[in-house]
């Protein structure tokens, strides 16, 4: 209770500042609208079908791209981090691939899918496998031989070793993977929508409000409830992790 | 009395980058059927070693083991070991009764795993905690679920690596006589590794006594007390005290030259044991490449 009252005060202390700051004439109304107005368009576009049409397209489009990246990097990630063959192999590529910007693929995407949702979800895909993927290869690092020795002791088999000690063991880093990939899908999603347009979603939706008659109201109001999306899906996994994995914290994060 | 456990010529050494260790040399030892037999050496002679080779993870370099008859190679069907590291043995993620389910899993139905592993929480005292997760229970409790775990398997031998090693001194007397309970219940054959010579002593039908490193049996000594022990009446006891003497006389152990020598040992044994903890690493990351 006290940390949600600590939160409300942060929350209302900014909003309070960038009402002063947006009131206070130093830049212009026009450019930077005080919350006021913001939240006041906001309420209204809540009632438009079209906004939230782009709205329920960025949302899925993040659910999907979870989706698929989970069912990516799990798997990708067992492998990599149960065969150090395979790891040490495949490493000069992975390092390769990593660090290159989703956003800098866009035009490369665009030539080979269009511009549907297929182009901006793949990009996030891209994007989402990594901290998926090396959470897992690091969870697995961690495994304790103990365990896995008991299991062995006890005749179970290397398959369902995987499955039901190493896999459950490293659970809880591949939540944090997730809810890191979460974040990140979101921000790629968005900025493809908003430089590549075509698919609908949120980021068009702020990139048409800007362009037209350059409504920095409604920039500001799209911008708002992308924030507000991420943090509820960062909130909604936090909690996952925390109902499913607690016996992590509660062993120190040890396992 | 048959013999369920054969250990005939065991002998181990290691392969490491600057030279090889001989871990264990010649170790030849029966335990016969329901009987408990405690083994203990000086730190780091090898007690683990031939605990790894008894449990299949290791294979040893020479000589061999035979459960009830049949030639270890590779870990056997029905051996169930308690760890001392009680906290790293047990599956966190799962309950008390999901912990003790673990090894039937292949073997039995749902409801008689359940039946199996209520039974064996009700033998150590556990009854009910089923539904509570290791972290919500003491160090003593969570051996006792692991030594649950182990009976529920009903192996035909029971292996104990320093099973009370990790726990307070109180809490050690009540695990022994859990175990001694158990033990004439269930006539479960048990093999007790200790560094503990008291401990060897009270449990144990007989006390196997191991030279320094490599390790092989110095002594096979019968324990002549009563089934029924009691940790003061039995530890005051004439055959007791007498038994322990000769233990530790056999080990060496509070003599001035022989602390230098152990000392110098232990550095060496340290060593080793490091060489033991890289070969194990490397057998666990050749198991994952072999997937």
């Amino acid at each position: 209770m006290r940390a949600l009252t600590r939160g409300v005060l942060g929350v209302v202390g900014f909003l309070l500042v960038w009402e002063l700051f947006g009131r206070s004439g130093l830049v212009s109304a026009e450019y930077l609208p005080p919350p006021s107005v913001v939240l006041g368009e906001l309420g209204k576009l809540l009632g438009d079908q079209l906004f939230l049409r782009d709205v329920l397209a960025t949302v899925l489009a993040l659910l999907i791209t979870v989706g698929v990246s989970v069912g990516i990097a799990v798997p990708l990630g067992l492998i990599l981090g149960s065969v150090p063959a395979v790891r040490y192999a495949t490493r000069a590529v992975v390092e390769f691939l990593r660090p290159i910007p989703s956003v800098a693929m866009i035009p490369l995407a665009i030539v080979f899918l269009g511009i549907g949702p297929e182009t901006k979800i793949v990009l996030a895909v891209y994007a989402a496998i990594w901290p998926i993927l090396f959470n897992t290869i690091y969870a697995l690092d961690e495994l304790d031989p103990l365990l896995v020795e008991t299991a062995k002791v006890f005749g179970t088999g290397r398959v369902r070793v995987l499955f039901s000690v190493a896999l459950p063991s490293a659970l809880p880093f591949v939540l944090t993977g997730i809810r890191l990939a979460a974040t990140t899908s979101l921000v790629v999603l968005v900025s493809v929508e908003l430089l590549a347009g075509g698919s609908g979603g949120l980021g068009q939706f702020i990139m048409l409000a800007r362009s037209g008659a350059g409504r920095m109201d409604l920039v500001l109001a799209g911008t708002v409830v992308a924030g507000v999306i991420g943090y509820l899906v960062n909130e909604g996994l936090e909690r996952a992790q925390r109902r499913w994995v607690g016996w992590n914290a509660a062993t120190g994060g040890r396992a | 009395m048959t013999a369920m456990l054969d250990v005939a010529g065991l002998g181990h050494t290691y392969q490491a980058k600057d030279g090889a260790h001989r871990a264990i040399d010649g170790l030849t030892f029966t335990v016969g059927a329901g009987e408990l037999v405690c083994v203990v050496g000086p730190s780091g002679c090898g007690k683990s070693t031939l605990l790894r080779t008894i449990c299949g993870l290791v294979k040893p370099t020479e000589g061999g083991i035979s459960l009830h008859g049949n030639k270890i190679d590779g870990v056997p069907e029905d051996l169930a070991v308690v760890f001392q590291d009680y906290s790293r043995s047990l599956f966190p993620w799962l309950s008390v009764q999901r912990n003790v389910e673990f090894p039937l899993r292949r073997s039995l139905g749902r409801k008689q795993r359940r039946a199996r592993a209520a039974e064996a929480l009700e033998l150590v005292g556990l009854a009910k905690a089923v539904g509570k997760y290791p972290w919500q229970l003491s160090g003593g409790m969570q051996q006792r679920v692991s030594i649950a775990r182990a009976l529920a398997y009903q192996p035909a031998l029971l292996l104990m690596d320093e099973p009370f090693a990790s726990v307070d001194a109180q809490t050690r007397f009540e695990l022994e006589d859990l175990l001694l309970k158990v033990k004439r219940e269930q006539n479960t054959t048990v093999l007790v590794v200790t560094h503990d010579i008291d401990e060897s002593v009270y449990l144990g039908d007989r006390v196997l006594v191991l030279s320094n490193s490599p390790a092989s049996v110095v002594a096979d000594l019968r324990v002549d007390l009563p089934g029924v022990r009691d940790q003061i009446t039995t530890r005051e006891s004439d055959a007791f005290v007498t038994l322990r003497g000769e233990v530790a006389r056999l080990l060496n152990v509070g003599r001035p030259t022989a602390q230098r020598k152990v000392a110098a040992e232990a550095a060496v044994a340290a060593k080793w044991a490091e060489a033991e903890r890289a070969a194990l690493r490397e057998a666990h990351a050749e198991d994952h490449a072999t997937n």
